[in-house]
């Protein structure tokens, strides 16, 4: 089952235990599909901007092509996941304009890159052996220790690593890869007791017992006078 | 142009349909009372699958949950932050505050941490302790049968601890501490620290049958579908409109000023509707304001007339001063025994399961007023962010930091979920010199005056702060956690946030028996004016080391209580 078919029925379990509450009149189940159509929730105000954001491209055809061979020499593509299935490239250009602070470092390096592809090696980066291009960056990709400020390269370098990187592990595959199991409705009841025992820690049972019984949770609440949860 | 009557005359005006305005709606609406609810921001329902966030994931949208819209990220649930375009203020001087406002229905609470404290009868009287700042006219036992009613209708999870200044309510069970909250637990007990499970408005358990229970999703701060947990909108006002009063909204409707007649007596509001730009008008009995703090002393300000030349409410010249928001600081650390975490959904509710109230006696530290502690850390769901200095860690096991290729994807996988961080929230002096007040040289787009603030931190606060950053470093470092960053020193404040970071500014209209020192009464009543209240956080005389929403809206139910008597008496 995928995720969100798993989520699906999820939600339409909970709505059996009385769980999912409708303001409308409408089905649950069609309140269900809605959730899943492409939207993302903006007020009229934030779709107006993001509309012509995305109606921008930042990165000329050249810029793209070289951004797409470095996301893929950064993380190359495995059984996991690949840059494309992420859309890890459209989702860099995207920012580019969402943040236009990145746009100059972006470009700037892009462009320094190719001139020192070209000096060394007289090919634009893109065209260079794959070696060669390893050589190049294997220059920029670490940080100098104890520098406060990082070379330019260095910089550029990091800032695109950074971007590639959560590009990827926000994508559907990339968080499949690093196996979040969250965003889901489900019921929480504590920490597993294998991950306890290997961490040598324990739950003290006076504060266990003041916890929710999961039970129960659906038991309308009833107190006594001083406070007391009866039900 | 002219301005536009409404011809709807209503028992009460409410200005504002955050925590105190959503309330104020629902007792008074409850009551049987005709009420316009008047909203800066648009209509929101989180259970609208046009508007709903919750549930979405980081690659539904182009940015990935990126801040570089709403500034908490593009799915928290406030419409609004720091900067609003179209709506600026300014500070005076190199003074400090930066104004958070959410413009739509519901306002702050869609997206707030939930965390609901009561005050403590310490909190009422902090003069009487120490000599500084003010006494609220009111105590401990004037509000308790009103946070009682709060927590019953509301839901609030915790537990009983009979502690001297964190009174126990009526409270729902609370979640199990996740991992990191039994670490931070040890490394608090070796500290000395008490900790106790967390006060929040989430529902563990059904309450009624107009709202669902928690799915432990993690996200309370994008406002919860089923209503599980307390929004202004969804918790109060829907149901008020379903009550056996009269409720209308008006959205996008942009408060000016207080209209008053020749007694000086408030008759309506006059608001900028944002759909067609022109100036309209509504007319009531009773005025109540609960625009936030600020934006309610903006409005008393800006209502100058022959009656009120100086602003509504404000003979005592007090409107607008004693802005204090809560203190607040944070430090992370790097634990590595929780690299290579085993995986399984830890989401659990929005915000901690655990907590430390304050703790110690100021009487032997060189600061006057407590703090409290949260903590954070987790498996949490990738967002934005999330993979930016894969391994910037590994200078802490003797690795390689920087390179590229499949090892990053080791690296990002290794260390998820291990590091944690903690946050101290105090409580400020309220001092005179720290106010807002109106700025003659600049309008916003609707033509209104704004604000300019005027702010700075005493060395109690920075004290405090320093404080706050010892109690880290100990907890963290007794967590088995690696200190990451530098301690903050004295030419950064020891790392306290500017004031209005921690979003619970208070005081601009403080409450007192005396109309020379304070704006209204303990009714929150306009000592100047007795058909005007003020139900938002403008009449905190002091704020605690707590979150201001339970009282705000405990004050409101007690101010709405005593307006229905003061109808039926025809005092006002």
């Amino acid at each position: 089952m995928d995720r969100r078919e798993s989520i699906k029925s999820l939600l339409l379990g909970s709505v059996a235990g009385g769980l999912l509450l409708n303001s409308c009149d409408e089905p649950a189940e069609k309140v269900t599909e809605k959730i899943w159509e492409y939207q993302y929730g903006r007020n009229k105000k934030e779709a107006s901007i993001d509309k012509l954001l995305l109606e921008t491209t930042f990165f000329t055809p050249a810029e793209e092509e070289l951004v797409a061979c470095l996301a893929n020499l950064i993380l190359p593509p495995n059984e996991q996941g690949t840059i494309e299935e992420a859309g890890v490239v459209p989702f860099i250009g995207f920012m580019m304009v969402d943040y236009p602070d990145f746009q100059l470092p972006m470009r700037g390096g892009l462009m320094a890159l190719n001139g020192k592809a070209n000096k060394n090696f007289g090919l634009d980066f893109i065209r260079a052996e794959e070696a060669q291009q390893k050589s190049i960056l294997d220059q920029m990709a670490f940080p100098i220790e104890g520098v406060e400020e990082q070379p330019q390269e260095v910089q550029f370098f990091s800032l695109l690593r950074n971007l590639v990187l959560t590009g990827y592990f926000t994508s559907e595959a990339g968080i499949k890869e690093l196996d979040y199991r969250g965003n889901m409705p489900n019921i929480w009841d504590g920490v597993p007791q294998d991950v306890l025992d290997e961490m040598g820690l324990s739950y003290d049972p006076a504060w266990i017992a003041k916890c929710i019984d999961q039970e129960k949770r659906n038991e309308t609440a009833v107190w006594d006078e001083e406070g007391n949860l009866l039900t | 142009m002219e301005i536009i009557e409404n011809s709807t005359y209503y028992d009460v005006v409410i200005v504002g349909s955050g925590a105190g305005g959503g309330m104020a709606t629902k007792i008074l609406a409850d009551a049987g009372l005709k009420v316009a609810v008047v909203e800066a921001g648009p209509f929101f329902d989180p259970a609208d699958p046009a508007q709903q966030t919750q549930l979405k994931w980081s690659y539904e949208s182009p940015r990935r949950g990126a801040g570089t819209k709403r500034v908490f990220g593009e799915y928290d649930m406030a419409y609004g932050g720091w900067e609003i375009e179209g709506e600026p203020y300014n500070r005076i001087g190199d003074t400090q505050f930066d104004w958070f406002r959410s413009r739509m229905l519901g306002g702050r609470t869609n997206h707030w941490g939930r965390i609901s404290l009561r005050f403590g009868p310490r909190d009422f009287k902090g003069k009487d302790r120490d000599g500084l700042g003010e006494n609220w006219p009111i105590g401990y036992e004037d509000v308790k049968p009103y946070y009682d009613k709060v927590d019953k209708l509301i839901g609030v999870f915790g537990t009983k601890e009979n502690l001297p200044n964190e009174p126990d309510g009526f409270f729902l069970p609370p979640p199990k501490p996740r991992l990191h909250e039994l670490l931070y637990i040890k490394g608090a007990k070796m500290a000395n620290v008490k900790v106790i499970p967390s006060r929040l408005s989430v529902l563990t358990k059904r309450i009624n049958d107009q709202r669902g229970v928690c799915f432990y999703c993690n996200q309370c701060a994008r406002s919860c579908s089923v209503y599980a947990d307390f929004s202004s909108g969804s918790c109060l006002i829907f149901p008020a409109q379903k009550g056996k009063g009269q409720v209308d909204l008006y959205v996008n409707s942009m408060v000016k000023e207080v209209l008053t007649n020749e007694e000086g007596k408030a008759t309506g509001v006059a608001y900028i509707n944002k759909e067609d730009r022109r100036e309209y008008s509504i007319k009531g009995r009773i005025l109540i304001l609960a625009a936030s703090a600020c934006s309610t002393a903006r409005i008393l300000l800006n209502s100058k007339s022959s009656q009120h030349p100086n602003g509504l409410g404000n003979s005592s010249n007090l409107v607008g001063k004693y802005l204090h928001d809560s203190t607040g600081a944070d430090r992370m650390a790097f634990v590595p025994a929780l690299m290579n975490r085993k995986r399984y959904n830890e989401d659990g509710v929005g915000g901690m399961h655990v907590y430390s109230p304050w703790w110690l006696d100021n009487k032997k530290l060189d600061f006057p007023r407590g703090y409290h502690l949260e903590q954070w850390g987790g498996m949490g769901m990738p967002s934005y962010g999330t993979g930016f200095d894969p391994n910037g860690l590994n200078k802490y096991l003797g690795e390689k930091v920087g390179g590229y290729g499949n090892g990053l994807r080791e690296d990002v996988k290794k260390f998820y979920g291990s590091v944690v961080g903690i946050s101290g929230r105090g409580e400020a002096i309220a001092r005179k010199d720290n106010y807002c007040e109106i700025d003659p040289t600049t309008v916003d787009e609707f033509g209104i005056p704004v604000l300019r603030f005027h702010y700075k931190w005493s060395d109690f606060e920075k004290k405090q702060a320093k404080h706050m950053h010892e109690t880290f470093e100990e907890i963290l470092t007794n967590m088995g956690g690696i200190l990451l960053g530098e301690k903050p020193g004295a030419d950064r404040n020891y790392g306290l946030h500017a004031p209005g970071r921690i979003i619970h500014e208070v005081g601009t209209t403080r409450m007192g028996s005396d109309p020379t020192k304070s704006v209204v009464n303990e009714f929150e009543q306009l000592h100047d004016v007795d058909n005007v209240f003020v139900v938002d956080a403008g009449p905190f005389v002091s704020q605690a080391d707590k979150n201001p929403t339970w009282t705000i809206m405990a004050l409101a139910w007690r101010t709405s209580d005593f307006i229905i008597q003061e109808l039926k008496k025809q005092n006002i």
